[in-house]
């Protein structure tokens, strides 16, 4: 059937074409190991890496925040073991019939509800949804006693931050809330650590050093499938707390500060005077920063924002003011340094009757009658505002505000520490020219001298005026915070030419409190131990009319933002100096009713408790 | 005729005597890795999938031994019955087909979801092996022999086509293409069809389904769409290059089983296998492929029929084209075609097709001297 010849071509043919498939088997199996070659040998590593990723994941968990302690030690900004409360949707097995129980326990607003149901949509099973994350006592217990039926509901133990002192670090501190877009832009180091419902410093010392009190992430390494359900914990990274600060302020005295400053606008602050270290500062009104934990609610927040008195400003360091009268040891300081009076110098105040009179503008002394013929001493003594536009006129503004700015007036007291802190004004002919493009006028210089027109002046400048006075005369570097010692090298230096000024100024603010007819003699303290020397200071919110001086009304008889405001500027105990303070209190009337017998109340408290800050401060070198 | 003197039947002993053990111990050590492969897939347990693929390996493996010992001249003599019977169940299966993700491929059979495009891979070589078996090599090349072999290859191809299955229909024609190839078809109707091929390529592509033309986007660039079309092979070749040199051990392929690795029980099985065994492992399953195929074609030069000769080579080339695609598949090399790995894969049709092709193969070498007329 066959003929041989055409089985042996075929035979051949087959042959041959099978040799050139085999060829070609032989070539793409070869192609095939090179390839795996490539991807399990040489690129291993990149797929290993691909491969981790795929299966590792990564959770942060809340850092601890770093606490705030005050010169003593205790707690004034701490962390507080919350409960909250979470569902694991996947666990539960009606879902609607479980949030409708928790609505009822914990009595949930319709917003809250529909909040829970939104999250729920937005995530997958096995993901957690926290429905509140601080339980008040009352709800915890109520929501365990039903716990053994809601299946997939659960009580967390978390850490929050809490102020036990309440509103009275609130200016100091600042406060911490949930971590906002703006908060992750700005900070980097809040963008690495960002955990959802993170709490972050939103002003104050709060903010400032977010970056050491945040702290590190405790970090779990899960091992998840295609789905990112999680399979297993592959380790726990611990993280560690954020660090501690400890700051200069001494609670006891704080407090005495709010309570002082109760239902009025205005601040206080206290300084050591040879280091520097503020041992009260407080801006009223205040309010409760435990507020803004959880989120603040809306009534409250209205509260806070639209009360008069503004309590989210913090006044000693942001509030400017002008100084009135509180400037004048500054400017018969400066007058006596540049040798234009000596102590001696004399000048007749007449009253009302006959006012100082440059180019048509009269110029009053604040007392009807005047003061007679008064000296350097008198003249601070009484306040006498006749005797102070007669050196300010020989002295002149420029050869003022050089004197003013070495003291501290008209810049930054505690340069970046705070936001927002203003740097006040010290006004001279150069700045005028620059700012108004005008030329400065005689009537200005007067004015500047008894601390009203352009020169504006915050609280702590006041203080660390007062300060740089009473510790004879050398410059010195505020501080809030303990542990943030920097090193300056002008600390101490003299500010003086001469340190038998100094002493006139201290001696002419110690006659001012404790002579008769001194301003603030009613508020003296008679007992050496306390007594201190201080100036007061009327600062005039609106210009006086011929008319306002003819009426003479009294401080309640005029509407409240239009009354003066009160100031002091103290230190003390006279003998042996160690503190200084400025109060203010807004539209308070005159320095001399209002804030001088605050400063009576506060030096009682301060000089008792030097002896126990002295042991404390003893046994922190000694630790060193 | 003295070449009748062997068309006698063998005695059993000199059957077992041309028995190709090693093709057979091949095949049974495929069959066990596949079983442990599938045990690795269902996670380290024994559950569906591994059950299934034991027993259907369990009773094809021996139904391969028992259908081998079928004289290959039966075969020769059912060669297009088998085909005209697979061509009726294709039929079949595109008027009552069961329909699953889109494409109506299976007949239920209770026991056996059968797909019947598989078996077809075995039958159009079995149909051509035949043909040409009596043609002579001048009139090979006649337009009658080509016109009927064509229409051989292309009925069941368009059947299969429209199920919609293009990677089974390549296959088909490619398995019924070197039949041809091997009977002499001149190499200028290659080259000619294959640039014929090449310039109709545009119109071809505007044929197809969107998901194919995606498919074949996303093998041009994976990472275009990195969770959707191309995740895949993305995460394929996570887990084959992750495996290393050593792999990462026998149930310990992350990629698998944390479910990185879609379809791992059959056309992602190699994925699998190359993530816990590594570069050395793979090593050795294609040479374990090329052992096979190499035994095919020794099945093939040793018979004396150019029946069994034929279907031997164009068994092994079907074998070959298998792993060579499904490989290069999960390697990132081919776009995503629809391709099982031979006896590794999971699907009872695709093993039951390769384990008849297999006993036909044993059955040629046992009657390699048998001559057909």
């Amino acid at each position: 059937m066959f003929d041989e010849s055409d089985n042996v071509r075929k035979i051949n043919i087959i042959n041959r074409r099978l040799f050139i498939i085999t060829a070609a088997k032989i070539l793409v199996f070869f192609g095939l190991t090179s390839r795996l070659f490539s991807l399990q040998v040489k690129q291993n590593n990149k797929y290993l890496t691909l491969s981790d990723k795929n299966r590792i994941r990564e959770s942060k968990l809340h850092p601890v925040r770093g606490e705030f302690r005050d010169y003593f030690g205790n707690v004034i900004a701490g962390n507080n073991e919350v409960y909250q409360l979470h569902i694991i949707p996947e666990q539960v097995e009606d879902f609607r019939y479980i949030t409708l129980r928790l609505k009822n326990i914990l009595n949930l607003s319709e917003r809250e509800f529909q909040k829970i149901h939104k999250k729920r949509k937005k995530i997958k099973g096995w993901e957690t949804i926290v429905v509140s994350d601080n339980l008040t006592w009352e709800q915890f217990s109520k929501v365990n006693n039903y716990l053994h039926e809601l299946i997939g509901v659960k009580t967390v133990l978390s850490i929050s931050r809490i102020y036990p002192f309440n509103e009275n670090y609130t200016h100091v501190l600042g406060y911490v809330s949930q971590a906002n877009e703006r908060d992750i832009i700005d900070n980097e180091n809040i963008k690495e650590k960002f955990v959802p419902g993170i709490r972050v410093g939103k002003t104050g010392l709060e903010k400032t050093f977010e970056n050491v009190l945040l702290g590190e992430n405790d970090i779990q390494r899960f091992e998840v499938n295609a789905y990112g359900r999680k399979i297993s914990q592959l380790n726990y990274q611990k993280g560690s707390k954020g660090q501690d600060l400890n700051l200069t302020i001494d609670t006891e005295i704080q407090k005495l500060c709010t309570e002082l400053l109760k239902d009025k606008a205005g601040s206080i602050c206290v300084m050591d005077i040879f280091s520097g270290e503020i041992i009260a500062m407080q801006s009223s009104p205040s309010f409760d920063p435990n507020l803004f934990l959880f989120g603040i609610n809306q009534d409250d927040w209205q509260l806070i924002r639209n009360n008069p008195m503004k309590p989210l400003l913090n006044k000693t360091i942001n509030g400017r003011y002008s100084p009135g009268s509180t400037i004048k040891p500054i400017v018969a300081l400066s007058a006596l340094e540049n040798e234009v009076i000596n102590p001696e110098f004399t000048v007749h105040c007449k009253g009302h009757k006959h006012p100082l009179e440059l180019y048509g503008q009269t110029y009053h002394c604040w007392k009807k009658e005047g003061h007679g013929f008064v000296n350097l001493r008198e003249g601070m003594k009484q306040s006498c505002d006749t005797y102070f536009y007669e050196i300010s006129r020989r002295l002149g503004v420029d050869r003022l505000s050089e004197t003013a700015k070495k003291f501290g007036l008209g810049e930054k007291v505690f340069g970046e520490l705070f936001e927002n802190e203003k740097k006040g004004l010290v006004p001279n002919t150069i700045w005028k020219k620059n700012a108004l493009g005008q030329s400065w006028v005689l009537g200005e210089t007067i004015i500047t001298g008894i601390g009203q027109g352009f020169i504006q002046t915050t609280p702590i400048q006041l203080c660390l005026m007062t300060a740089q006075i009473a510790n004879g005369g050398y410059k010195i570097y505020p501080k809030i915070v303990l542990n943030n010692d920097k090193q300056y090298l002008d600390k101490y230096k003299p500010l003086f030419k001469n340190s038998k000024n100094i002493k006139i100024i201290q001696k002419a603010m110690f006659s001012s409190t404790n002579e008769v007819r001194g301003t603030s003699y009613k508020s003296r303290i008679d007992d050496p131990k306390y007594q201190f020397a201080g100036k007061t200071g009327t600062a005039q919110v609106k210009r006086i009319t011929e008319k306002d001086r003819e009426l003479d009304l009294k401080t309640f008889e005029i509407p409240y933002e239009e009354r003066d405001h009160a100031l002091y500027v103290a230190f003390g105990p006279y003998k042996n100096p160690r503190y200084a303070t400025s109060i203010i209190i807004e539209h308070g009337g005159s320095g001399g009713t209002t804030a001088a017998p605050i400063a009576k109340k506060l030096f009682k408290l301060i000089i008792d408790r030097h002896k126990l800050r002295q042991s404390v401060k003893e046994k922190k070198y000694l630790d060193i | 005729m003295s070449l009748n003197n062997f068309s006698h039947e063998l005695t059993l002993f000199q059957k077992i005597k041309n028995y190709d053990f090693i093709l057979l111990f091949c095949i049974l050590i495929l069959g066990i890795t596949s079983i442990f492969t599938m045990y690795s897939t269902d996670g380290g347990e024994v559950l569906f999938h591994t059950k299934s693929h034991f027993i259907k390996f369990s009773i094809f493996f021996p139904m391969m031994i028992v259908l081998s010992f079928i004289n290959i001249k039966y075969w020769h003599a059912g060669s297009y019955l088998f085909y005209v019977l697979i061509l009726g169940l294709l039929v079949w299966v595109a008027l009552y087909g069961v329909t699953a993700s889109g494409s109506r491929r299976w007949i239920n059979l209770y026991f056996l979801n059968l797909q019947p495009s598989e078996l077809m891979k075995i039958a159009v070589i079995l149909c051509l092996a035949k043909f040409f078996h009596r043609i002579r090599t001048t009139s090979a090349n006649s337009f009658t022999s080509i016109l009927v072999s064509l229409t051989i290859i292309i009925i069941p191809s368009i059947l299969v086509i429209t199920q919609p299955d293009l990677g089974t229909a390549i296959l088909i024609s490619f398995s019924g293409l070197i039949i041809l190839w091997f009977s002499g078809l001149r190499i200028k109707y290659f080259i000619y069809s294959f640039l014929i091929f090449i310039t109709s390529l545009p119109f071809i592509i505007s044929f197809l389904k969107p998901y194919q033309k995606l498919r074949i986007l996303t093998f041009i660039n994976p990472e275009r769409d990195p969770l959707g079309s191309g995740y895949q092979i993305i995460q394929s070749k996570i887990a084959v290059g992750s495996g290393g040199i050593t792999g990462k051990g026998f149930l310990k392929g992350t990629q698998s089983y944390l479910d990185f690795l879609p379809e791992k029980h059959t056309d992602f099985i190699f994925t699998l296998f190359s993530e816990e065994f590594g570069f050395v492992g793979s090593i050795l399953l294609l040479l374990l492929y090329s052992i096979i195929i190499y035994r095919i074609i020794r099945a093939g030069l040793i018979s004396r029929s150019f029946f069994s000769r034929l279907f031997c080579f164009g068994f092994s080339f079907a074998i070959f084209l298998y792993v060579a695609t499904n490989i290069s598949m999960v390697l990132g090399l081919l776009p995503t075609v629809g391709s099982p790995l031979p006896i590794m894969s999971y699907g009872g049709s695709s093993l039951l097709a390769t384990m008849i092709g297999f006993s036909i193969v044993l059955s040629a070498s046992i009657n390699h001297r048998q001559n057909i007329s």
